[in-house]
Order: C-alpha cells, then sequence, then structure tokens
C-alpha cells in the first residue's frame, strides 16, 4: 500500500514563522470544520426541536441557554464571522489582488480583529438585552 | 491550463476529467452564504425573544421559510465541498472511501431533517 509506505514530505507548518496570514488560513479550516459539524448539528437540532413540539423546544432551549454551554454558540459565532472574513478575503485574493507582503498582512490581521469585534459587539447587545 | 484538446480547454476540463466546478461552486455557494447567513442572524436578532410561539410564528411567512429552505441547500452544499477539501487533505487510503461515504450521508440525512421541519412548520402552522 502506498499510502503506509513513509515518504519524504515537504516542509510544512513546523518550518515556517508564524504570521497573521497563516494563522488566519489555518483558523478558517478549523472553523469551518466547527461550522461544518457543529453548527450544522445545533441549526438541525432547532429546526427539528422546533417542528417537533413545545417540550422538544424547551429542552433545546434549555441547553442553548445553559450558562456553561455559552461557549458553544459564542464560539460559533466567533468561527462564522472568522470564516466569513477570510472568505472576503478570498474573494479578493481571488481576483490577484492583496499578495504583497504588506497588504496581505494587514488583511489578514483585518479578519481576525474584525471578526472578535463583532462577535463581542453581538454578545454585549444580546446579553444587554436580557438584562 | 495548457493540457489536452481545444475542445477540453474550452469546457475547462483536463486529464482529471474535471474542471474547475468545485472551486467556483464552493465561491458562488460562499456568496450565497453571504447574504442568507448574515440575514438569519439579523432576522433572529430583531425577533422579541426566541420562545417556541415566536419562532414558530416568524417561520411561517413565507419570505422565511423560503430563505431557511434556501440555506439548507446552499450552506449545506458548501459545507460538503468544504470538508470534501478536508478529507482528501487528511485520510488516505480505503478510510478516505468511508469518511466521503460518511460525509454524504451527513450531509443529505442534516439537510433533510433541517428542510422537512422548515416545510412542516411552514405549512402545517402551529396547533393549539
Amino acid at each position: 500500500m502506498t499510502a503506509t509506505r513513509s515518504r519524504p514530505l515537504s516542509p510544512h507548518l513546523t518550518v515556517y514563522k508564524w504570521g497573521p496570514h497563516m494563522l488566519v488560513s489555518i483558523v478558517h479550516r478549523v472553523m469551518g470544520v466547527g461550522l461544518a459539524t457543529v453548527g450544522i448539528a445545533g441549526f438541525v437540532w432547532w429546526l427539528v426541536a422546533l417542528a417537533s413540539g413545545k417540550e422538544a423546544y424547551a429542552t433545546f432551549l434549555g441547553w442553548a441557554t445553559w450558562p456553561p454551554a455559552l461557549i458553544v454558540p459564542i464560539g460559533l459565532t466567533l468561527a462564522f464571522f472568522w470564516h466569513m472574513g477570510n472568505g472576503l478575503r478570498h474573494f479578493v485574493l481571488d481576483t490577484g489582488a492583496g499578495y504583497e507582503l504588506k497588504g496581505n498582512r494587514i488583511g489578514a490581521l483585518v479578519v481576525i480583529l474584525g471578526s472578535i469585534t463583532v462577535t463581542a459587539a453581538m454578545w454585549l447587545f444580546i446579553f444587554a438585552r436580557m438584562i | 491550463m495548457r493540457g489536452g484538446t481545444e475542445l477540453a480547454r474550452v469546457r475547462g476540463l483536463g486529464s482529471a476529467h474535471e474542471g474547475a466546478h468545485h472551486w467556483w461552486h464552493q465561491r458562488v455557494t460562499a456568496f450565497g452564504n453571504l447574504i442568507l447567513l448574515l440575514w438569519l442572524i439579523i432576522s433572529l436578532l430583531r425577533l422579541p425573544g426566541l420562545e417556541y410561539e415566536t419562532v414558530r410564528g416568524w417561520l411561517q411567512s413565507p419570505l422565511v421559510a423560503v430563505p431557511m429552505a434556501l440555506i439548507v441547500l446552499n450552506t449545506f452544499w458548501h459545507m460538503k465541498l468544504g470538508l470534501q477539501v478536508v478529507i482528501e487533505d487528511y485520510v488516505h487510503g480505503p478510510g478516505r472511501i468511508i469518511a466521503m461515504a460518511l460525509l454524504h450521508f451527513w450531509t443529505f440525512g442534516a439537510g433533510g431533517l433541517a428542510l422537512f421541519s422548515i416545510l412542516k412548520i411552514a405549512l402545517t402552522g402551529t396547533p393549539a
């Protein structure tokens, strides 16, 4: 089996100096996987519970708003805005623009700081309304 | 893309018998996600609360049920394309076939459940 034979690997993650462009790209993938598994599961649970009746929906809402579990919706919000922000950045990169070192770095930093800011703003808005 | 006959080049297909459609679908569904999911987040934040009656009443409107159904089609397709690339990058050998099959079941199983739930609420109303 060729897949199990050990073959030389090209230089990978371990040999490069970390920068915002690398962080934003790797986390984009991790966040995408998170959204595709945890995010989709939560979305489907919400809709199935809503279609199943009052008790099923109460169970869902109980778990979704349980304070220790709030890390999940907050994490999914950050994952969404990060993935969205870097997706928009990729639309720019797809046109062939934004590969200069400085511009690329700034774009990556905007994605990181922007997604954190929007996530914080959204949850402050939600918490402020609940009080 | 230099290889292939003139016709294959026009069609965007090379020796892989496959063109850029995976890449292109990922981009088109990404744009769909941008519109649909920002709409969903803003709509949910604008609801007075997330109680059973409130959310069901909201979902019964055609202008909510249709975008919600579009989210299931568009976002779930984007999810499938993305996870496929992740599997192709990290899972090798026979495990890849199993992972790809599981991905299909996940996409269509979750999508079917979500779509049916939306339609049930939108078409049957809220029982008294």
